[in-house]
């Protein structure tokens, strides 16, 4: 079995983001970049399977601009056999990743493909349910844990009234929770070997997938501050004011 | 064109997240139309009926739909979508696993989790985790929204008398099948979606004094949240930890009581609709985002609090 | 258990201007040397915090060609200024009136951090092997004694030390030369100085605790290239310090503060001094309307030539400020930390080619500029110890009179941390509160510098004796961790009327200042888990 894992190259989660002044994005000069922190999972998940002897190959693949080698890097010091990065300049919109990861599956006809949940920058969270429509795969997002059976998966769903159980044949698209595994670290010898390992590199314009935007991007702000409210004199008065003019209990 | 907003249910009962995402549906266009997708389920038909906004429910039964399959609803969606202008649904687990798929075969690139319409092609939606604010416009001729429902009133439940259409099915995936669904029942609301919060901070003093805290939540069948320097302290484990590090809340009501309002506290609560703080330092700066500020000694403001609920003959659940 | 085990020629610790130079330098004069960088921050760059106006004489020596290479070094100093802060008047000191130390012609004005990104571009292109989030820990030594290599830290420990899902053991680097480049306060140069007495007969080493806050200005009050320094207010004259104001590329400026760690006066606060010291009319007319983007601390060391150990021992080289090259003067230490790297480059190459004794390193490092630089500037940091208004009439007399070359040297007397004097004899200090606007407090200030550890590992700053700040430091010193900590990490509370010493560990920010001021010496820095820290941008 061949599993594709796609990884996102994001603004560390530790790292304060902070807006532009003209409105026209984030500030990202000199700023620590890491692998979206679900995508750790998401290759955790599939060097298990690797170990379980279920798998044979772990093909690490992120789409963006040339430091985003650096994820591809990092997955196969954890573990991933090898590596595609599909180079773009600028960001582009989860639609126009799912094409072009539709081109590598076709190219490499994983039985599965691993993804984060959800970025930590744009929160768009849907990258990998637009890739299994695109190839009319079933899905299973949001997974906690996943049992492995010869030609289907049993996965484990967060939602929101709990726990979901489905059983999906293979090929499948997972897309992982933070909760499904507790991601490795990357030993300095493993980090060493993962220099040495291909990562082959594809112009996203000669895949022929349409990029271009179709949602404008008209202005990122600051959040609006809060104001401070009132100061109450007791607790009478303020339950009066949640039960009467906030109305919240 | 009208918009059309797929509605989360369990054949029994509509979900309540869809009737705020029928406001926000409302607020795009006034000819809304609600897709039920299920088994069974003519009373959720019904109560969809009588939702004020909705103009016409348009209903799918058939048993292949007992239980929600994103590729199955997706077909059946796809069935039906050319009609609209707008497919809209939650941006809870339902919305967000859904809506994606139906948008990547519409060839539309999609606006996830908006909690502002603008106007009909623009929208105001949060990024990274909430830290700014971007306003998008879709240029796609069809759109694909999902909607973040803390940030809309529920639309009001009754009084209205939509027609119901009843419409056909779609194919069935073969290649996903349902097992089953654990919902976890615990005494006290998940901390993530609590409709109300209260959280002890390192003013309690110890973790016996946490009493006081889950005295008051039991009461108001709040969710118990804590700053990280009451959870090192060793007052509450770590997963009741609200903030930077800890769990982002949104509840209706949040109540700090004994908490500083360090930043990094604040980011994983300053969203809430309505703070309330309990501080005997009357400049601690979570005075500063609260609604309502009670400045006294949490020794005696909450026994207090909880015998002035306890004089209220109804609590909201 | 025994740990994995790699062979280099060189094992550099530490990816500052030292350790960066030193790599490159090596692998300029024999490409076939194979070098290991280690650095513990999660990138090269973010535990780097400087002022910073930088004299390129090394790098010019270092790779003559650098302004081709696209480096980070856009802004030419222009404008000099030099402020004596009263309360709320200031006096302008002429410029040709500045000792020639503290001239900046010719200088640029630079983030450190990008410097050191686009240095260790240069090093890896040559082939060095980087390798950031992977702290040091541990030296190992020969059974001879001399120095065999470093450990890294083990991954994956949980509080109490047990090994968690995931756990990744340390490995064991081995090396013929290991080159200690931790920079200020480095916690294996400290064990290595300690263990081969390398300060033997040298005064007791110096150091001062530097803030550092970038701010975007409004345009009218940004002036690219203005170098401003003051001295005086908020501090009394009996404490070293003063300030930095640099006007660096797109309206931003480097507003930055330093003080002596050899205040006396328990009850002061660096951090609070600094945020006072913006609101003097002086400096708060520039910053406002603009905005705080990052902040930052970190140690610096001060004690320069009469502190400066022996910097070669079997086995090993220290290196720029872990050994303590600043030039304290011109508080400037990028350039001679540079230096420094490249003649223990140098020294190593000789050292394994022609097998000469690692102790040329001091023979080479003294007949270098560095050593002259410093050798002039002696003078200056101790004639403070007698004020503010003495010391600045000295170093006039002593730096523009004689050049640095009066036939005396004076000592530095004390370790900075037996300098405090008993909480109940010296005056309380009350600091306003903080506006949130020209002055913050600390939790506010720790969130801009990304700083985190990961939850649940062993807390790396340990204490030798666990009762000691509440038995013994609280009383007589009011526990002074709770305001030379420039980020909070030490809090005294108070938990149903028993007194506890809490150590929020995640906060901190690696400067150091602990390790260094704690007047018991009770706090011992080390290594956390790699890749913990502060993640500065252009600091
Ligand atoms: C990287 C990083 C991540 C962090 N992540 C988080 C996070 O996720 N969540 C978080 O909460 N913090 C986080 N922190 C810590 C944060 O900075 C604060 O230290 C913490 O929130 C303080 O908790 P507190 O308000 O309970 O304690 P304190 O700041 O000590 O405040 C206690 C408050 O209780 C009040 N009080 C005391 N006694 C009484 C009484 N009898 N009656 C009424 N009021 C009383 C006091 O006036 C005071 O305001 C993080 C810090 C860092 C550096
Ligand atoms: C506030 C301030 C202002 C300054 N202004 C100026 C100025 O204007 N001009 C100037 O020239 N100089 C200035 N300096 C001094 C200058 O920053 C230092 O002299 C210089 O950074 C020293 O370089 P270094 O390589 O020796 O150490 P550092 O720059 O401190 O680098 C040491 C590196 O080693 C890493 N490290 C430490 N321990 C370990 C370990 N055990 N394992 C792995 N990695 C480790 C650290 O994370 C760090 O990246 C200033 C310093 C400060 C604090
Ligand atoms: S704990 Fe020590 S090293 Fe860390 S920030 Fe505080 S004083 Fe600096």
């Amino acid at each position: 079995m061949k599993i594709l894992v796609a990884v996102k190259r994001v603004i560390d989660y530790n790292v304060q983001i902070r807006v532009k002044e003209d409105g026209s994005g984030v500030v990202t000069d000199n700023v620590k970049m890491s692998t979206n922190p679900p995508d750790d999972n998401a290759i955790e998940e599939a060097v298990k399977i690797k170990e379980s002897g279920k798998a044979s190959e772990i093909i690490a693949v992120t789409v963006g601009e040339e430091k985003a080698q650096e994820t591809v890097r990092k997955a196969l010091a954890v573990g991933a056999d090898r590596g595609i990065h599909v180079k773009v300049d600028g960001t582009i919109e989860p639609l126009a990743v799912s094409k072009i990861l539709k081109k590598i599956v076709e190219k490499e006809n994983p039985d599965l493909v691993f993804m984060g949940k959800q970025a930590i920058d744009d929160d768009c969270n849907q990258t990998g349910q637009m890739l299994a429509a695109h190839l009319n795969w079933p899905q299973a997002t949001f997974a906690s844990k996943i049992e492995v059976n010869d030609k289907s998966l049993k996965v484990t769903r967060e939602v929101d009234e709990g726990l979901e159980t489905i059983e999906v044949n293979t090929p499948a698209i997972i897309t992982c929770d933070l909760r499904l595994n507790e991601p490795r670290y990357a030993s300095l010898p493993n980090i060493m070997k993962a220099k040495k390992k291909p990562i082959e590199q594809i112009n996203a314009s000669d895949l022929e997938v349409d990029t271009n935007p179709r949602i404008e991007h008209i202005k990122i702000e600051e959040p609006p501050k809060r104001k401070a409210g009132i100061k109450v004199a007791s607790v009478e008065e303020l339950v009066q004011k949640l039960k009467n003019e906030a109305k919240v209990i | 064109m009208s918009v059309l907003l797929i509605a989360e249910h369990n054949n029994k009962e509509v979900k309540p997240f869809t009737f705020n995402a029928i406001t926000a549906a409302s607020q795009i266009d006034q000819d809304l139309h609600v897709l039920l997708i299920g088994s069974k389920a003519d009373d959720v038909a019904k109560s969809l009926s009588e939702v004020p906004l909705v103009k016409k429910v348009l209903h799918i039964d058939h048993e292949i739909y007992e239980n929600y399959i994103a590729e199955n609803y997706t077909a059946a969606i796809l069935k039906h979508a050319d009609k609209y202008s707008h497919i809209i649904c939650s941006a809870n687990t339902f919305g967000k696993n859904l809506m994606p798929r139906v948008a990547a075969l519409l060839d539309i690139s999609q606006v996830s989790d908006i909690i502002k319409v603008i106007s009909p092609d623009t929208f105001l939606r949060p990024i990274y985790a909430g830290n700014a604010f971007a306003t998008v416009k879709s240029n796609d001729e069809k759109k694909c929204v999902t909607i973040r429902p803390t940030s809309f009133e529920a639309a009001e439940t009754t009084g209205g008398s939509a027609e119901i259409e009843k419409i056909d099915a779609a194919d069935q995936s073969e290649n996903t099948k349902f097992i089953n669904r654990e919902e976890i029942k615990s005494d006290r609301p998940e901390l993530g979606t609590a409709r109300i919060v209260i959280s002890g901070g390192r003013g309690l003093q110890s973790g016996e004094n946490f009493k006081l805290i889950t005295d008051v939540a039991d009461k108001l069948n709040a969710a118990i949240g804590a700053s990280r320097a009451a959870v090192d302290a060793g007052y509450i484990t770590n997963e009741h930890q609200v903030g930077q590090t800890g769990k982002v809340v949104v509840p209706d009501l949040y109540i700090a009581v004994g908490i500083s309002g360090a930043i990094q506290h604040l980011a994983g609560m300053k969203e809430s609709k309505v703070i309330v703080a309990i501080n005997k330092d009357g400049e601690a700066p979570i005075f500063s985002v609260a609604d309502y500020g009670l400045e006294a000694d949490l020794f005696e403001a909450l026994p207090q609090f909880l015998e002035e609920l306890n004089k209220l003959n109804t609590i909201q659940k | 258990m025994s740990r994995e085990v790699m062979e280099y020629d060189v094992v550099i610790v530490g990816g500052g201007p030292s350790g960066l130079s030193t790599a490159i330098k090596l692998k300029q004069l024999n490409p076939d040397i194979n070098v290991c960088l280690l650095e513990k921050a999660s990138e090269i760059g973010a535990h780097i915090l400087s002022g910073n106006v930088f004299e390129t004489r090394a790098l010019d020596e270092l790779l003559p060609n650098w302004k081709d290479l696209n480096p980070p070094i856009k802004t030419k100093v222009n404008k000099e200024k030099f402020l004596f802060l009263g309360k709320t008047k200031k006096i302008s000191w002429p410029t040709w009136l500045l000792p020639k130390v503290q001239q900046n012609h010719n200088n640029y004005i630079i983030s450190l951090a990008n410097l050191c990104r686009w240095l260790a571009e240069q090093a890896e292109s040559l082939g060095v092997e980087i390798f950031p989030g992977f702290p040091a820990s541990e030296v190992l030594y020969n059974d001879d004694g001399s120095v065999k290599g470093v450990a890294t830290q083990d991954m994956g420990l949980d509080k109490e030390g047990n090994k968690k899902d995931g756990y990744e053991p340390g490995m064991e680097l081995h090396a013929k030369v290991t080159v200690f480049a931790e920079g200020c306060r480095g916690h294996l140069g400290k064990e290595l100085i300690k263990k081969f007495d390398l300060d033997k007969g040298k005064d007791p080493q110096q150091y001062g605790i530097g803030f550092k806050e970038i701010w975007e200005l409004k345009e009218e009050n940004h002036d690219e290239g203005l170098v401003m320094h003051t001295a005086g207010w908020p501090l009394d004259n009996s404490t070293y310090g003063g300030s930095f104001v640099y006007h660096a590329e797109n309206k931003q400026i480097f507003l930055g503060y330093v003080i002596g760690l050899d205040y006396k006066n328990p009850h002061l606060s660096p951090f609070d001094e600094f945020q006072k010291f913006k609101t003097h009319p002086a400096i708060k007319s520039i910053l406002e309307g603009g905005k705080r983007i990052s902040f930052g601390a970190r140690a610096l060391i001060e004690g320069g030539f009469q502190s400066l150990p022996k910097m070669f021992m079997p086995g090993a080289l220290l290196v720029g400020c872990d050994a303590g090259t600043l030039n304290m003067p011109k508080i400037k230490g990028s350039h001679t930390a540079m230096k420094s790297g490249m003649i223990a480059a140098e020294t190593i190459i000789d050292h394994i080619k022609s097998s000469k004794e690692l102790s040329i390193y001091e023979d080479k490092f003294k007949k270098s500029w560095v050593y002259k630089e410093l050798y002039e500037a002696r003078n200056v940091k101790p004639s403070f110890s007698w004020g503010l208004i003495l010391g600045i009439i000295f170093t006039g007399i002593d730096q523009i009179l004689f050049k640095g070359r009066l036939p005396f040297t004076l000592k530095h007397k004390h370790a900075d941390h037996e300098t405090l004097k008993p909480a109940s004899e010296m005056p309380k200090i009350d600091y306003p509160k903080p506006d949130n606007i020209i002055t913050f407090d600390k939790t506010s200030s720790v969130y801009l510098t990304g700083t985190n550890h990961a939850e649940n590992q062993p807390v790396h700053l340990q204490l030798k004796d666990k009762d000691l700040p509440i038995k013994y430091t609280l009383g007589k010193y009011d526990e002074p961790a709770q305001r030379y900590c420039p980020v909070g990490v030490y809090e005294v509370q108070k938990e149903n009327d028993v007194e506890k010493f809490v150590i929020n560990s995640q906060n901190c920010i690696h400067c150091k200042t602990c390790d260094i001021k704690e007047p018991s010496q009770n706090i011992t820095w080390v290594t956390p888990e790699g890749g913990g820290g502060p993640k500065y941008g252009n600091m």
